[in-house]
């Protein structure tokens, strides 16, 4: 047997054989068709483990063309190894251009955030999601979810909220937050942190989530209301920063907490790194960013 | 008030293979009142009450329910997101085991709130509040709310079962061995509550027990049934004080001695 | 100025090129060959196409050297090589029957037409370290003798004729086998599908629930029917002809276990049958999944399902180890973003916490200065 790598080395643009293509596509629009709903897919295995992101890789591949411009993120980051990584198999196998830039992108693969940045009409966003099942931890058989998706009984999504308030006084969940989309499908976010939530609703980009283990997909389409659960007189809040962006000076947005030392010095940074450099080229600082040059002393500036 | 029942019966039968489960049954239940099925285990009064509140098909037959419009719907025509509806606002269902009918391992107030959340009330408050009210009809205290049923006495879970049950103000209840497995000191208090309850609230119940004392105070009729079959039925107190049936004269008989 | 940790590409390309460097080891000795791990690692390399579900034994070689020996990484590999090839059609049903087998044993049968056949087998093994081994000694050559013409119908066969055991399932009029591969798994679940996804599933969770069933999670009281190992022939149909054509032979195992059965109010006493297909040489995976078939068969069967083995969406969807070591790993990578809403919250948590215990003491010290 000699050097089997012959057979090995033809992979079709953006890896996935253009049936697989097909297949995914028809999910897809099934999942814009019916907003919030999981529509199960015969996920295929990639070169990625599962749980790394194969949901959105399967998604993208099927969607990205010669002409797209992609950027991916993890955390927020364009350069984390995840990120890296899956960016480096789409300039591999689909020879795309890439971008950091949220603005030029035509699609965008995140893992965990929504970038800061509004996103507009004809972007795609690309979610990587791990359990798609928004009550699976409630209840963990699919054969009664789905039963209770399809008559819409969802009354045990808010004993869970009302346990929460009844024991801390406020509802203690801070990602994953679950969302009703268009006022009928209960549906996961995926692990974003629920600061992110408002930035789903009436959205002018399309949404699609693709989870590969668990083989779902489902979307929400452009100007579709996505709200998050809450009770009238406990209504839905984001978290909030008490100090803005260490770097850029940036308030609302979705900050990092680095560890500087071992005696309780951080500093708190964008955890978008692109919006983060957009604003500090355009001349933002923050009290940490310095003018041009290193502050004096980074393990005085924590938290006050 | 209306001069119509509000379930008709109509010769249910559920067989096991060649076994026969239940055969044949008929009857009315009239709003506000109260039907004590009795027989020992293995007579079929478990099975006809799983029939009748559709948590079991039967073989053959049929069971119709007046709804809140006054319309009858037969039970087993219904689309199952019909009749889980109606079986978590018009109907409730009270097990034997608590732990059947509650959630373990969600707070007493979560336990009573959950129904009003699942028809969509959104007012936190107003849940707790009506979660408090209930608890205190119940009689259980106000500052158990939070606890969860696991810490709570089996004469305690059966009232928060039935609290659970009754917060979004069904018309029909069905029982199945409502005090079974409890002290008889609890037992008499549990039934005298339940009596209260039925009573204030006007409520049709369909209670299946062993125990000719629970029919006794509960209800305003009875079946009698043995081996799948109605051997008696008639008003409570005519058939216990008078049962014209063999088979309900060795039951009465037999209980009356001990 | 500070500047966060970049993770970038330099630091990836690095730490391939020292796993590549481990994977080669010393250099100084000489590197493995695809027909050393084929031809030595047999075993090994029987796993990886099986639970690869790839009948390669080249292919599932490479994959073992790439991945340094660590058999999910090589199952893994496989797989998702496995994945990018076209479907050109269904094979027929493999026919055990005709198989040319190396081994076959019966615990029910003391003697059985064909025989009882050992084969290459650890059985009986003594399991004492072998210092010869250490060193490059060839062993003697195995003895051989012609072979004999003589049938051997599977034991399944044998007891049918009396009647006294289930015959083979055999689908619905109007249902072709599914393909899980192909389509995504629904619950409940047909049995065919279910075999697919056991034939490729975890050696090791396949072996623990088989024993918990043996140990009355799920008692489905086994006899080891038969177990045969050898090569059978893999044959499709091509529409421009009407016989089918020979792709070539493949060696898998097969295991019937028979179980005792009380019957139904459908099905009269008699044996029913857990069934194990697995490609290579691979018992303990067959007999393991054979009775793992065997639980899952409670609900058709009639039996309370009481027991892990026997409940069909928590084996079959976590029987995969593709999948189940990618989300086990998945947690590391970066989850910060979460951590840090957690973080908030906990600090929030504890704030209120410490905030109720003062107002408590402040409760308690003036009430003690007014008594």
């Amino acid at each position: 047997m000699n050097a089997p790598s012959d057979t090995i080395a033809q992979y079709n643009f953006a890896y996935l054989d253009e049936q697989t293509k097909r297949m995914i596509r028809r999910a897809i629009l099934k999942a814009i068709a019916i907003p919030g709903y999981q529509v199960p897919f015969a996920s295929r295995e990639m070169p990625m483990p599962y749980g790394w992101g194969t949901g959105g890789v399967q998604v993208t591949a099927s969607i990205i063309g010669p002409d797209d411009v992609l950027k991916v993120i993890d955390q927020g980051a364009d350069d984390t190894t995840n990120a890296v990584s899956i960016r480096a198999f789409f300039q591999k196998v689909a020879h795309v251009a890439v971008t950091t830039h949220t603005a030029d992108a035509t699609i965008v693969q995140t893992r965990h955030r929504i970038p800061e940045e509004p996103l507009k009409e004809g972007q795609v966003l690309v979610y990587q999601v791990p359990i798609p099942e928004p009550l699976r931890f409630l209840e963990p058989r699919e054969t009664e979810t789905r039963k209770m998706h399809a008559l819409e009984e969802y009354g045990l999504m808010h004993v869970k909220l009302y346990e929460d308030i009844a024991q801390h006084g406020h509802i203690a969940t801070t990602f994953a937050y679950p969302v009703k989309v268009e006022g009928r499908y209960v549906m996961d976010p995926s692990p974003t942190p629920k600061f992110d939530n408002p930035k789903m609703h009436m959205s002018r980009a399309l949404q699609l989530f693709g989870a590969g283990r668990e083989k779902r997909i489902y979307a929400v389409p452009p100007h579709t209301r996505v709200e998050s659960l809450d009770f009238e007189d406990h209504p839905f809040e984001v978290q909030r920063f008490d100090e803005p962006c260490a770097l850029c000076g940036g308030m609302d947005v979705y900050l990092d907490e680095v560890i500087l030392d071992d005696q309780g010095g951080r500093m708190f940074v964008c955890s978008d790194t692109d919006h983060c450099e957009e604003r500090r080229d355009a001349g933002h600082r923050g009290h940490l960013a310095g003018e041009d040059g290193p502050p004096s002393s980074i393990s005085e500036g924590g938290t006050q | 008030m209306t001069d119509e029942p509000l379930l008709r019966v109509r010769s249910v039968s559920k067989f096991y293979g060649n076994r026969i489960g239940c055969e044949d049954i008929s009857f009315d239940l009239w709003p506000g009142e109260v039907l004590a099925v009795v027989g020992e285990s293995g007579s079929g009064k478990t099975t006809l009450l799983n029939c009748l509140s559709t948590r079991l098909m039967p073989t053959s037959g049929s069971v119709a329910y007046r709804m809140r419009d006054n319309a009858f719907h037969d039970l087993y025509r219904m689309s199952e997101a019909e009749r889980r509806m109606l079986m978590r606002t018009d109907w409730g269902f009270v097990h034997q085991n608590p732990a059947d009918g509650l959630r373990m391992t969600v707070s007493a107030g979560a336990n009573v709130g959950e129904r009003l959340m699942a028809v969509g009330d959104r007012h936190y408050g107003r849940i707790r509040a009506a979660a408090t009210d209930w608890l205190g009809r119940v009689e259980i205290a106000e500052d158990r709310i939070d606890d969860q049923p696991r810490a709570f006495s089996g004469g305690m879970r059966q009232r928060l079962q039935i609290a659970r049950n009754l917060v979004t103000g069904p018309r029909l209840v069905f029982m199945d061995e409502p005090t079974g497995g409890l002290d008889v000191s609890v037992q008499a208090r549990l039934l005298d509550l339940l009596r209260g309850l039925v009573h204030e609230l006007g409520l049709s119940a369909i209670v299946v027990t062993h125990d000719l004392a629970v029919a006794r105070l509960l209800s305003h009729r009875m079946i009698v049934m043995k081996d799948g079959h109605v051997v008696e039925s008639g008003l409570t107190d005519r058939v216990l004080d008078d049962p014209q049936a063999p088979y309900t004269q060795l039951l009465v008989s037999s209980i009356l001695q001990v | 100025m500070y500047v966060a940790v970049k993770g970038g590409e330099a630091a990836i390309r690095n730490a391939h090129r020292l796993l590549a460097d481990r994977r080669r080891g010393d250099r100084s000795v000489p590197a493995l060959t695809l027909e050393q791990i084929a031809g030595q690692l047999s075993l090994a390399v029987d796993r990886v196409m099986a639970e690869g579900s790839l009948y390669d034994t080249g292919l599932a070689a490479l994959a073992v050297k790439q991945a340094r020996g660590d058999m999910i990484e090589a199952i893994f590999l496989l797989r998702a090589y496995r994945t990018t090839l076209p479907r050109f059609g269904y094979t027929r049903p493999v026919d055990t029957a005709a198989m040319r087998v190396e081994r076959r044993v019966s615990a029910t049968y003391k003697d059985l037409p064909g025989g009882q056949l050992l084969g290459p087998t650890f059985d009986y093994t003594h399991r004492l370290l072998d210092p010869e081994l250490a060193e490059d000694q060839d062993p003697a050559v195995p003895e051989a003798r012609a072979a004999d013409d003589e049938a051997m119908p599977r034991v399944s066969d044998i007891l049918a004729h009396e009647g006294l055991i289930e015959e083979d399932g055999s689908l619905p009029e109007d249902r072709e086998p599914g393909d899980i591969t192909r389509e995504p798994p629904e619950f409940p679940m047909q049995r065919d599908l279910r075999l697919q996804a056991l034939s490729r599933g975890d050696e090791g969770f396949l072996l623990a629930l088989g024993y918990s069933t043996q140990r009355g999670f799920g008692r489905n009281h086994p006899f080891a029917g038969e177990i045969r190992i050898g090569a059978v022939e893999v044959e499709i149909d091509v529409p421009e002809l009407d016989f089918p054509v020979t792709l070539g032979r493949i060696r898998v195992t097969e295991c019937q276990m028979v179980n005792q059965f009380k019957g139904s109010m459908k099905v009269p006493p008699q044996f029913t049958r857990g069934y194990g297909l697995v490609f290579g040489q691979s018992e303990r995976k067959a007999m393991a999944m054979a009775l793992c078939d065997r639980a899952l068969r409670a609900a058709e069967l009639g039996e309370d399902i009481t027991a892990p083995a026997q409940d069909e969406e928590f084996v079959i969807s976590h029987c995969d180890n593709v999948q189940a070591t990618g989300f086990v790993e998945h947690l590391k990578l970066p989850h910060y973003v979460d951590f840090q809403a957690e973080l908030g919250l906990v600090r929030q948590m504890r704030r209120e916490y410490e905030e109720r215990r003062r107002a408590g003491d402040e409760a308690t010290t003036s009430r003690e200065a007014a008594e």
